[in-house]
């Protein structure tokens, strides 16, 4: 079943177009990678899915409501989560305090704080530091978190593994695979083999286009299509 | 020295900045009554400049807002309770303190109210349509406060306004040799108790927990759920509200007003919200305690540079910290 999908979705930033046609169905359960280039406009989809960006023409559909011209805070509340690119931290908040701002009421539901805790000790390692002072790797365990502190049924990820060392990136891959299991993860990434060991289906966006989408087992095999479509020379 | 910076710190870091200057002042000064006179002042001034200028820099920080008609609410704060304390003024003489306190209490809710209305009027009809464009923003809130004193002119007239006192805030205290007005110590505890008010919804509440959060990243908050444009209208309400209750004070220390007064103070409210670090309270606090503190020592000490004396503070702070003193987390 289609949990959310796009339709020719155009989208501009100021007097620059961006996005010119991007047509996208991302069933429910599992991973979906978008991958491509550098400025390929990858961060763009998931800020337009997410109503920081209005495209237009086009559309977003999530469960088939249309939620093209909704506000970014009512998506928020369909139970879709967003961790930007930037990771969006409050710096000044503590994790703590960073958390409870995701949650919707004020409170942690126990079991869930407890699953949270154990997959990024971390941050109840510090739970009471201000964000600021978390190492890179902390505060994207940070983001992450803020995204599944409460059910959600979509959470769109951009480039989770930017600057991170091999084991926190084995550490995130883990995390993600569980959540899966649950929840819907939209996840943009440029290490593919990361982006590979999670993704079931995929698609690829080149000059705010997609050009390619199929599942990942076969994109993986055909060595010549990745060449085309990721290598930095067009 | 990393010592000696180490052990400021513990003691406070750059909110010792007051204390310091109190100091060198008290030695440049010499004679302790007046040194104490001039403290005082400058408390009292600082603590009305706060509240004038707290909106200005929540409003700043939290939606990247310039509102410069921000000072016709101190203006019209000022009027309305002039014409509240003028109407009352059988109240304002009389021997009972019970009348004095509530001529004066109705004159601030007065204050108080015409700023949160005018304040939510001027958020959704004339801020709202100019979000994210800081040039517009400029003209259309410089032409909103020239509109504003038209205003304050038509209703009130161009000649200064008496502005009666209640008899309990007359007079001064002596301590010894040290006489400390009322009404200076009176608004020094005002302010502080808006003070303390802000610092625990700030810190202490989940409507404060979503303002600071908002203040650093406006679209991560929306991006987790919540409309921090609702927020903001409440908060520009509130800032409205004060500038219009430091306005009300302002008016019954001058004792003497003219329409131009907000004017006048604007240049200090946007020096206080710069060298304290936009988007703090905190930093808010401690710069308008500064300026009010060198504003009166030097008043006293050099008359010639009193009208310079904020530019310098403000050119020698953005000299040392370029973000302010306290600026919030961005
Ligand atoms: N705020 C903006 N103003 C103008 N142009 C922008 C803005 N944001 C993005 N762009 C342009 O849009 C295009 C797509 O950007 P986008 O950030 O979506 O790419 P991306 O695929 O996420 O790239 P990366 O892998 O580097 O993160 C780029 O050419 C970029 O220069
Ligand atoms: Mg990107």
């Amino acid at each position: 079943m289609t949990l959310l999908s796009l339709k020719s979705m155009q989208t501009n930033i100021g007097q620059y177009a961006v996005l010119h046609d991007v047509t996208l169905d991302v069933p429910e359960g599992g991973v979906f990678v978008l991958l491509g280039r550098n400025g390929a406009g990858k961060t763009t989809t998931l800020r337009s899915i997410m109503g920081l960006w209005e495209p237009s023409p086009g559309s977003v559909t999530f469960r088939g409501q249309d939620i093209t011209a909704m506000h970014t805070a009512d998506i928020a509340r369909l139970g879709i989560a967003f961790v930007p690119e930037n990771m969006g931290i409050f710096g000044g908040l503590t994790v703590e305090e960073n958390l409870i701002l995701a949650t919707k009421n004020g409170t942690f539901d126990k079991d869930r704080l407890a699953h949270i805790w154990r997959l990024f000790p971390a941050l109840e390692t510090f739970w009471t530091k201000a964000a600021w002072s978390l190492s890179g790797g902390q505060k994207q365990m940070l983001s992450v978190a803020r995204a599944i502190i409460e059910p959600r049924d979509l959470i769109l990820i951009d480039e989770p593994t930017k600057g991170l060392a091999p084991s926190i990136i084995d550490a995130m891959a883990e995390a993600f695979r569980e959540i899966s299991e649950t929840t819907t993860i939209l996840l943009v990434e440029q290490n593919f083999e990361f982006a590979r060991s999670l993704g079931r289906d995929m698609a690829v966006i080149d000059d705010g286009r997609i050009v390619h989408a199929g599942t990942m087992a076969e994109f993986a095999e055909n060595k010549e299509l990745q060449e085309n479509l990721l290598s930095l020379s067009a | 020295m990393d010592q000696l910076r180490m052990t400021i710190e513990r003691f406070g870091g750059v909110n010792l900045l007051p204390v310091a200057v109190a100091l060198v002042a008290l030695v440049l000064i010499g004679a302790p009554s007046s040194w104490v006179t001039l403290t005082v002042a400058g408390l009292a001034m600082g603590m009305m400049i706060f509240l004038m200028a707290s909106g200005l820099s929540l409003v700043f920080g939290l939606m990247d807002v310039l509102n410069f008609g921000h000072s016709a609410f101190v203006s019209f704060g000022a009027f309305v309770a002039a014409s509240v304390l003028a109407w009352l003024g059988g109240w304002l003489g009389a021997d009972s303190i019970l009348l004095n306190v509530a001529a004066l209490f109705a004159a601030f809710v007065a204050a108080i109210l015409f700023g949160l209305a005018a304040g939510w009027f001027f958020e959704t009809i004339i801020i709202k349509p100019v979000y994210h464009d800081h040039l517009r923003q400029i003209l259309i809130t410089m032409g909103a406060l020239i509109v504003a004193e038209q205003i304050i002119l038509a209703v009130w007239g161009g000649t200064p306004m008496t502005v009666p006192r209640p008899n309990f805030l007359e007079g001064s205290i002596l301590i010894g040799d040290v006489a400390i007005e009322i009404y200076r110590a009176f608004a020094f505890i005002l302010g502080l108790i808006v003070y303390i008010a802000l610092y625990l919804t700030l810190n202490r509440t989940r409507i404060g927990l979503l303002i600071r959060a908002g203040v650093e990243n406006r679209e991560m908050v929306e991006a987790l759920g919540f409309r921090i444009d609702r927020l903001f209208v409440a908060v520009f309400m509130v800032g409205s509200a004060l500038a219009a209750l430091g306005g009300a004070m302002w008016a019954g220390y001058e004792t003497l007003i003219t329409p131009a007064l907000g004017g006048e103070l604007m240049i200090v409210v946007f020096i206080v919200v710069i060298i304290g670090g936009l988007g703090s309270i905190e930093g808010t606090l401690l710069g308008a305690i500064m300026v009010g503190l060198v504003a009166n020592y030097v008043g006293f000490l050099a008359p010639k540079l009193a009208l310079a004396s904020n530019m310098l503070l403000m050119m020698a702070i953005l000299l040392w910290r370029p973000n302010g003193l306290r600026p919030a987390v961005k």
